[in-house]
């Protein structure tokens, strides 16, 4: 199960965020920095899932901005990373040039 | 007033913003012009102003006054105002809020709106933060959605049935009759969250699931459609990549997972489709990857015939030599998971295992050492040590700890001979010396023990180790133990395993007293090191003098605990050097005890069956566990556990019963020595002090005293009295010291003490210091008994006694129930 979806860049500063499951707002801005460390903190050669917590992290990095999913122990994460470059792929049918204008 | 900004604008504006506080300034100027635009009922432009809003609450600012405005903007007409009236209810509203009952009624009419975009919005808000009130009153019109044949509206009605059942259970029901023709359309979006709705069914409710299983033929009607999906040609709308709709068939082999899982029916009815996804599947993008990944983890679930197992365990192992990370570390993962239950193939993809030890990737390492430890079997233990060891040489330092302890294991249970599992031992400890466990040292001290033949080696090999580095903590220890204990084999130069070395007497003393000095040994090292350099006195014939001046030098020692030692050993010197050879003689062969950590106690038959045992065999197996059933018997088998109690055994343990007694003697004059020793330690807890770091119990350097000691038992002269000890480290713990007086003019022999505890208690019985109680009170039996009373309840105990006594057998019970508080409480 998704738990949340995120859009952060290199920054920190965040550019769409989506909680499926309650958190409280002012939690929100923590877990989003903590979150943007651990996925800066990975060199190219380490594998796009991370263990955070008690969940995991599936990101994926177009250009400055971080996809970020949250997803539970139950989910397939090779999906979930298709399924975000499927997202981007959409918007960028939608809104072109999307990963330019960070 | 001017219009306020469009969102876009407000957009653009925060990110001119080059800090946070002047981001946070202008959010804070918008947020003032958005709350004067609300309270002057703005009708225009509430739309603007709440989306801006949005935008700002996602960001990370509190945006609570906008909550009664997205209702507002619900109930209007105009479907802009609708979209991000409900927009905002998603995003600000949830139950915990009061305002959103107030939706209801809103939500109810949208569900019966004319245009299915309107009904949609209204499905996915209730999808996404219905309350169970909501839910309960609403779900009959999100099943009549459920039913229609518009698309667009079934799926979302689908997604929100998901929502209902999760908050609403008992709703479940319900929804039952709408499912039966949810699979027969051919809109993928609406198959894919009708396979959700399905999932969620039966993930929920095994009646559902046995329902599904057998009546509605479901597992038929998905293997047809993912045979669709696989084999038909190139569909525009649901292409990724050349696969077709890989998330639809992902999700089905999920649910196939579910219904397959202990179900051979269904199983079998998946096969074949399973094996035809597993073959067809492309798997040069992450994509078949994605969906090969989901088909392993379902006939790994499943019960599928081993032909399947094989070829997915095969996957696995291909996806291993995959260059892209992603894939081995799922692969790793899985493996991990099937490793229990299919050795035998996962063993195959050994190597490539472990190649992947040498990854750069952190979390590809640790799955790959954690599936090596699984791996190791007494095949490939020389080989899989080998890269085991590099590994450890060259890893972080988080894995070292975890790794030295799997290779301790592993080396325990199938090394193929003595000198290689000591070898091993000793090369852990040389390179990673500082991450071993601290429980480690007196499990290798036992092993080491026990193999008699390799003394003269291991002491040679650890002196040598730390010859040149006593750094590291845990090899000091045992090689510090060791010295002490094999010293004399090390002089001599008796080691046939290799070259023997050259080492005087001097030579041993001088690296054991840079030891005691050195800033980096702790204070644990220096107890090893001091009792080392005590017992070489009676191995060693020319540096004897030497030792004694060592230890009176620490008997002023700031360290309480050296203190402590140092002046007990000078009062052996002095006093009691006729016992002293007796007293520090080679350590017996000492059995297995099964705890795990230091201060874990658990219930164990304490029978020693010491190797070099000459005399009558200890009375085995069948006395005492018809002791223990009498025991049983007699009290009526009720809230008492029972304990199996250690057997008086013969020559070698009963040496050490009467070391016990004599250090008890020893300690009882030797309280005025230490005097102005601040210590604290009462009189007869010293059997645990010669046996440090051997015996898993706690070190006595923390113990709470005070605790009054109680008379258990006296009855026909026979006394038995209690002394308590508990630690302050690990306080569920007490420790009892009993001892057992005759006071009576024969002695009583045989004598055997059993105890019993409370189901909340474990008890562990040590070996007793004899089996005879001398009589006129010339002695006494001394035995410990350790007590772990993790929920701090009342101690009680029964005690049963059987000892001979002028000639006839005697037997007693007694219940004891004078526990003092401190010693429990």
């Amino acid at each position: 199960m998704i738990k949340f979806f995120l859009m952060v860049n290199k920054q920190g500063q965040t550019r769409l965020s989506k909680y499926y499951e309650h958190v409280e707002i002012n939690k929100r801005t923590l877990l989003e920095t903590e979150v943007i460390k651990s996925c800066l903190s990975r060199s190219n050669e380490q594998c796009s899932f991370i263990e955070f917590k008690d969940f995991k992290l599936v990101y994926r990095q177009y250009a400055a901005l971080f996809i970020v999913v949250g997803v539970n122990d139950t989910e397939n994460e090779m999906a979930i990373y298709e399924f975000i470059h499927n997202f981007v792929e959409v918007l960028d049918e939608y809104f072109s040039r999307v990963v330019n204008n960070v | 007033m001017p219009a306020p900004i469009r969102l876009r604008e407000l957009i653009r504006t925060i990110r001119t913003a080059r800090t946070q506080a002047e981001e946070r300034e202008m959010i804070q100027k918008e947020c003032a012009a958005i709350r004067s635009s609300f309270r002057e009922e703005d009708n225009t432009y509430r739309c603007r102003n709440v989306a801006k809003l949005l935008y700002m609450h996602m960001l990370g600012y509190p945006a609570h006054f906008g909550q009664l405005e997205c209702l507002k903007l619900i109930a209007s007409q105009k479907f802009t105002d609708k979209r991000i009236g409900y927009l905002g209810a998603m995003l600000l509203l949830d139950e915990r809020q009061d305002v959103h009952l107030l939706m209801t009624n809103c939500i109810k009419n949208d569900l019966n709106h004319s245009t299915q975009y309107v009904q949609g919005l209204a499905l996915c808000t209730l999808g996404c933060m219905g309350s169970s009130e909501m839910c309960r009153d609403l779900a009959g019109e999100v099943e009549k959605l459920l039913k229609t044949s518009n698309s667009y509206l079934r799926k979302k009605a689908a997604l929100c049935a998901v929502h209902v059942i999760r908050k609403v259970p008992e709703l479940m029901e319900m929804f039952l009759p709408a499912t039966k023709n949810l699979l027969n359309e051919k809109n993928h979006g609406v198959l894919h969250t009708s396979v959700v709705l399905l999932t969620e069914m039966c993930e929920r409710s095994p009646d559902m699931l046995a329902h599904f299983r057998k009546n509605e033929k479901l597992v038929p009607q998905l293997v047809r459609i993912l045979k669709n999906l696989i084999m038909s040609g190139y569909s525009p709308e649901h292409d990724v990549s050349g696969i077709s709709d890989p998330f639809l068939q992902v999700r089905i082999l999920r649910l196939l997972r579910i219904l397959g899982r202990n179900d051979d029916d269904s199983s079998e009815a998946m096969n074949d489709i399973l094996a035809q996804v597993a073959t067809n599947t492309e798997t040069s993008k992450n994509v078949g990857n994605a969906i090969l990944y989901e088909t392993v983890l379902t006939i790994m679930d499943i019960k599928s015939e081993s032909g399947l197992r094989v070829l997915a365990i095969n996957i696995l192992g291909r996806f291993l030599l995959n260059n892209d990370k992603n894939i081995r570390y799922v692969a790793l993962t899985s493996l991990l998971k099937t490793v229990q239950t299919d050795h035998n193939a996962v063993q195959r993809h050994r190597s490539t295992i472990v190649d992947c030890l040498k990854d750069l990737d952190v979390s590809i390492k640790r799955r790959a050492m954690e599936l090596s430890f699984a791996l190791v079997n007494g095949n490939n233990i020389r080989g899989m040590m080998k890269e085991l060891l590099y590994f450890l040489d060259s890893c972080e330092p988080e894995f070292k700890a975890d790794c030295a302890s799997g290779i301790f294991l592993a080396a325990e249970k199938y090394a193929p001979s003595k000198r290689w599992h000591i070898d091993t031992i000793m090369r852990v400890l040389t390179t990673a010396g500082s991450y071993v466990r601290d429980d480690a040292v007196p499990n290798l001290i036992q092993l080491i023990t026990n193999s008699v033949e390799m003394h003269a080696y291991t002491v040679q090999r650890l002196y040598k180790a730390i010859l040149g580095d006593y750094s590291q903590q845990p090899l000091v220890q045992v090689a510090a133990w060791c010295i002490g204990e094999y010293g004399d084999l090390l002089v001599s130069g008796q080691c046939e395993e290799e070259e023997p070395i050259q080492v005087t007497e001097d030579e041993v003393l001088d690296i054991l007293e840079s030891v005691l000095i050195s800033n980096m040994s702790t204070s644990v090292t220096r107890g090893y090191a001091l009792t080392a350099i005590m017992k070489l006195s009676t191995r060693f014939t020319c540096t004897v003098n030497r030792i004694k001046k060592v230890v009176s030098i620490y008997g002023s020692s700031i360290d309480v605990e050296l203190q402590q030692r140092a002046v007990e050993y000078n009062a052996l010197f002095k006093k009691y050097d006729h016992m002293r050879s007796a007293l520090l003689e080679r350590m017996p062969v000492m059995e297995k005890v099964t705890t795990n950590g230091p201060t874990e106690i658990v219930q164990t038959n304490g029978e020693t069956e010491p190797a070099p045992l000459e005399t009558k065999p200890p009375p085995s197996g069948p006395q005492p566990t018809s002791q223990a059933n009498d025991l049983l018997d007699l009290l009526g088998g009720n809230d008492i556990t029972p304990v199996i109690p250690t057997a008086p055994t013969s020559k070698p343990a009963s040496a050490g019963g009467e070391l016990l007694d004599l250090l008890g003697d020893i300690n009882l004059t030797g309280t005025p020595a230490a005097a102005p020793a601040p210590s604290s330690v009462p009189q007869i807890s010293q059997p645990s002090f010669l046996l440090d770091g051997l015996s898993s119990g706690p070190l006595f350097n923390d113990i709470a005293t005070g605790i009054p000691s109680i008379t258990a038992y006296s009855k026909n002269g026979l006394k038995i009295e209690f002394t308590f000890e508990r630690s302050n480290t690990n306080p569920s713990v007490t420790v009892i010291t009993i001892q057992a007086s005759n006071s009576t003019e024969l002695d009583m022999t045989d004598f055997v003490f059993q105890a019993a505890v409370p189901k909340t208690f474990q008890l562990q019985l040590l070996s007793p210091s004899s089996s005879i109680v001398p009589a006129f009170n010339t002695g006494t039996i001394t035995q410990v008994i350790k007590v772990l009373n993790p929920q701090k309840q009342q101690l009680r105990m029964r005690i049963k006694l059987t000892y001979n006594h002028k000639g006839s057998a005697m037997q007693d019970l007694a219940e004891v129930n004078n526990f003092p508080p401190q010693s429990w409480q």
